[in-house]
């Protein structure tokens, strides 16, 4: 290729790069805003808004009821998505093809549609606003996620190592726990990962199963930015901008060593 | 000795022949629990947006005939699809692009990139919405630069092209992520085959290359599609009365009205949209000549 | 009669060339001259250059100095599509979404060939690899060697004057390696193109070539028929590297025009001398030494050697020994249908006629770069 469309392709992705990251950096000036207002340019300096998170019990109750949702979530789709990954892979092809376009349908069900169903059912069942109705709806959304991360570890895993440890006289949980588990780890551990942030970033479901006594995170967010202009929301943002951030890094640095060796 | 090796290796054979034979059947079992919670908090549910849509509050199709009768509702339908359409081809032309440089650059500026598309991807779409509403509100980042310029402010919030803007940035990682993966696979020696033969670089790029990227557009289009028909948040915050798509249509009939049939109707609609959609587009996503370039 | 029209091969004259990567010199100096209608292989192990000077001829990459002429036009920066030469790649390269048919007319449609003459010619291409019942089917259909021919068949449906191929057949198993290097010399012998094939297999080259150019570390070092390389080898490397052979290594003294080496407590005679004042060594041919009892059927003249069997492998159209001699060395010797039977442990003498060993210089470094 001819170098000035090189040049052209390099400006472009640098533009989009840009789109891509940029947006999401305004919040950190916000952050530091002197006035309670989330008008441009922000005025003076404060941490007055990173200490109203870690002080106002709307804030602190939001983040931590998120993190217990998340955490559950995290454990219980990781148990059931990897079971599922294994019937999936090992099953006969072709049913474990429909299960899989099956176990996904979540990803594409319209958010709004799923909320207004699980919404009707939890006003049956009186599970607004509860622990259980989070976990339930959570991780029935988070179980495509781990699924495709398990399923592609066990589509790489050699099942003849299975074969020759039952052969050497190790039983069916032996196995799992001594050859299966420690070859897929990855692969679950990216799929829980997957779990807690399906968990902990989702919104719209909770907007619908949330009450005034069980809020998440994201809910509280996003009432704060309807009813005002707090620049607490910035100070969350940019603290989550960090967290999101280094975990990633992490990530890519843990999966590059791994490349090398 | 002799005779408990025997045994032993007569059992391990025995048990690994039973292996084999019952795990196959036995396996499927494993996917019940999913299953199980899929029924309880998806398709139940589903079931009675279904039924109430049917049948609150009268049995019939009466919720279906006002969705369709009302040309505000026409309207806002054909806008989300218009909106879905518009965010997917613009996360398409930034996308396109962006992924064939994720495939051709060195080891640093790959990770890089990768790292622009993943944060934006992992990171909670509320606050990415929360951004986009401080760059276009009235007395937003970008108006200030206008006014700093001298220039007269331009209405970005609560309008259409803002929603757009907004929704292509949170979603574009759905977009740029199937077509770099596809792309990453396409052996890029056919490409000089292709000039060997007589083909022009950009002509070897459109027969050759592009082709072989197509899978990848197509899953990446589709996936941008049907989030986008279904988004809510971002057009939530960033649009206006004027702007208002089908999911804060469905949100406001059943949370505000408490009209269950009506939004059962347009939640319907929406499903049955998404799912006739990815059962068209499902045969272009596979890659039927994939496994040719790994055995050689 | 069905191959594409016969057309005159193309000559290609490189004068100088030299191909650098940074500090890397993959290509050092070096002198290549093929005939039109020329089968020649560059023959070499992997990193000796082969591959770069097919890559210089295709335009593929850029030369960093010398000179470059393909059918006596120089080609210094014109990129490879307009060459107008034929590449067979190593891994086939078939387009993967085009099927074979599409694949073949690929380059008869960028030369705006249209219509029942691009299709004739298609027909004719893969009529010519035996490929023609496959036309509608995608490469994935298709076993290795059938891919291959049909890539045969796609390089040449233009009627290239120049084919290049780069280790074609490198992917395939031996049965069907062989057949296709008979397959790819009738199409050359029916075609009249220059043919440059890159190989690592000595054996696929003698097969092949009309001559062969033996790289070694980024430089030629012989280019020649098979019979000149192999009877008589311009450097050590050569004959190392065509055919099996025996190296012996021991003091040296020249006296007149005979060198005379010793070898353990023995003495080998040669009847010629290095120029120079380089370290000679001396190269055996495992059919050019017979194996003998101590001290029977003595030839006068001959060089004799004495050592112990270590290996005897019976081949059907002959015997293969290998004998430890005094010094530690272990001679390779073939013996024809007919001769002695020897076995593991015996003691013999192995004898050749001064003519018929080589003499060369000793080079160090080819044992290192065959190992």
């Amino acid at each position: 290729m001819p170098s000035f469309s090189r040049i052209f392709l390099g400006l472009f992705c640098l533009l989009v790069a840009i789109l891509l990251l940029a947006p999401t950096l305004v919040v950190i000036p916000m952050s530091f805003n002197g006035n309670k207002s989330l008008a441009f340019p922000p005025v003076g300096f404060s941490w007055q808004w990173y200490e109203n998170f870690f002080s106002n019990p709307d804030w602190t109750t939001s983040f931590s009821n998120s993190l217990i949702v998340a955490l559950i979530v995290a454990v219980v789709a990781t148990v059931i998505g990897t079971l599922a990954a294994f019937g999936v892979t090992r099953a006969a092809a072709r049913t474990g093809g429909l299960l899989r376009a099956l176990l996904i349908t979540p990803m594409v069900v319209p958010g709004v549609v799923l909320a207004i169903g699980i919404y009707a059912v939890y006003l049956d069942t009186h599970l607004v606003g509860t622990v259980t109705g989070f976990v339930l709806a959570h991780t029935m959304l988070a179980i495509p996620f781990v699924l495709i991360a398990v399923q592609a570890s066990l589509e790489v895993f050699d099942r003849r190592l299975e074969t020759a440890a039952s052969s050497l006289g190790a039983g069916r949980l032996t196995v799992f726990r001594t050859v299966t588990l420690p070859l897929i780890l990855p692969g679950v551990l990216s799929g829980a990962l997957f779990a807690f942030i399906t968990s902990f970033d989702e919104i719209i479901v909770a907007l619908f199963i949330t009450s005034p006594y069980l809020k998440t995170l994201p809910v509280q967010i996003y009432s704060s930015i309807t009813r005002d202009a707090d620049p607490t929301v910035a100070a969350v943002g940019t603290l989550l901008f960090i967290a999101t951030s280094l975990i990633i890094i992490a990530g890519l640095l843990l999966g590059m060593r791994r490349g090398r060796t | 000795m002799t005779a408990t090796h025997d045994e032993g290796l007569r059992v391990a054979a025995v048990r690994s022949a039973f292996l084999s034979r019952f795990r196959p059947r036995g396996a499927v079992w494993l996917a019940a629990p999913a299953v199980l919670v899929l029924l309880v908090v998806l398709a139940y549910p589903l079931g009675i947006v279904v039924w109430r849509s049917f049948t609150d509050p009268t049995v019939g199709v009466d919720n279906y005939v006002w969705f369709f009768q009302s040309a505000v509702n026409r309207t806002v339908l054909q806008r989300t699809f218009v909106v879905a359409a518009w965010v997917t081809l613009v996360s398409l032309i930034c996308a396109y692009p962006y992924a064939y440089a994720m495939t051709i650059v060195g080891k640093n500026v790959r990770l890089a990139l990768i790292l622009c598309v993943l944060v934006p991807f992992w990171l909670s779409g509320v606050v990415r919405t929360l951004a986009w509403v401080i760059l276009l509100q009235d007395s937003g980042v970008i108006n200030s630069i206008l006014r700093g310029l001298g220039l007269s402010p331009v209405k970005l919030i609560r309008t259409l092209p803002g929603v757009v803007i907004g929704m292509t940035q949170v979603l574009l990682p759905f977009m740029i992520l199937p077509i770099y993966s596809v792309m990453k696979g396409i052996d890029t020696r056919l490409l000089q085959a292709a000039r060997s033969l007589g083909a022009k670089p950009w002509k070897a790029f459109l027969q050759i290359y592009v082709p072989l990227s197509l899978p990848g557009v197509y899953a990446g289009a589709i996936i941008v599609f049907i989030l986008s028909l279904g988004f809510y948040i971002t057009p939530a915050l960033l649009g206006g009365p004027r702007s208002i798509l089908l999911s804060s249509l469905v949100q406001n009939q059943v949370l505000s009205l408490l009209n269950w049939g009506r939004g059962g109707a347009m939640g319907v609609v929406l499903l049955v949209a998404t799912f006739v959609l990815l059962a068209l587009a499902a045969p272009l996503m596979r890659q039927k000549h994939a496994s040719s370039r790994r055995e050689a | 009669m069905h191959a594409p029209q016969r057309s005159a091969g193309a000559a290609i004259e490189i004068r100088k060339a030299s191909k650098r990567y940074g500090a890397f010199t993959a290509l050092n100096d070096i002198d290549l001259h093929i005939r039109p209608g020329e089968f020649m292989t560059l023959l070499g192990p992997s990193g000796s250059g082969k591959t770069t000077t097919l890559n210089l001829i295709a335009g593929f990459t850029d030369i960093s100095s010398g000179t470059l002429e393909i059918g006596g036009k120089s080609v210094t920066g014109l990129p490879s599509h307009k060459r107008n030469i034929g590449v067979v790649f190593q891994h086939y390269a078939l387009f993967p979404h085009m099927t074979v048919g599409k694949n073949v007319a690929y380059p008869l449609a960028l030369r705006g060939i249209k219509g029942d003459d691009r299709e004739k010619r298609v027909k004719r291409a893969l009529d010519m690899v035996k490929m023609a019942d496959f036309a509608h089917r995608y490469p994935n259909e298709l076993s290795g060697g059938q891919q291959q021919r049909v890539a045969l068949a796609r390089a040449l449906v233009f009627d290239p004057p120049l084919l290049l191929m780069d280790e074609p057949l490198g992917a395939l198993d031996k049965k069907l390696r062989e057949w296709l290097q008979l397959e790819i010399k009738r199409i050359h012998r029916e075609l009249g193109t220059t043919f440059v094939y890159v190989t690592h297999d000595q054996e696929e080259a003698l097969v092949l070539s009309d001559r062969i150019a033996v790289f070694n570390g980024g430089r030629i070092e012989q280019i020649g028929t098979g019979r000149e390389l192999y009877d008589s080898p311009a450097t050590l490397f050569v004959g190392r590297f065509i055919g099996e052979s025996t190296v012996l290594r021991g003091s040296a003294e020249v006296s007149g025009d005979e060198t005379v080496m010793t070898i353990g407590e023995q003495k080998v005679v040669a009847n010629r001398r290095l120029a120079g004042d380089a370290r000679p060594v001396i190269l055996l041919r495992p059919e050019r030494v017979a194996l003998k009892r101590p001290g029977a059927d003595v030839v006068p003249g001959e060089n004799r050697l004495t050592g112990t069997i270590a290996e005897a492998i019976y081949l059907g159209s002959g015997s293969k020994y290998e004998v430890r001699l005094a010094d530690g060395t272990v001679a390779v010797v073939r013996s024809p249908l007919g001769a002695a039977d020897f076995g593991i442990g015996d003691t013999v003498d192995i004898a050749f006629l001064p003519s018929d060993l080589i003499l060369l210089p000793d080079d160090a470094s080819a044992d290192v770069t065959l190992t």
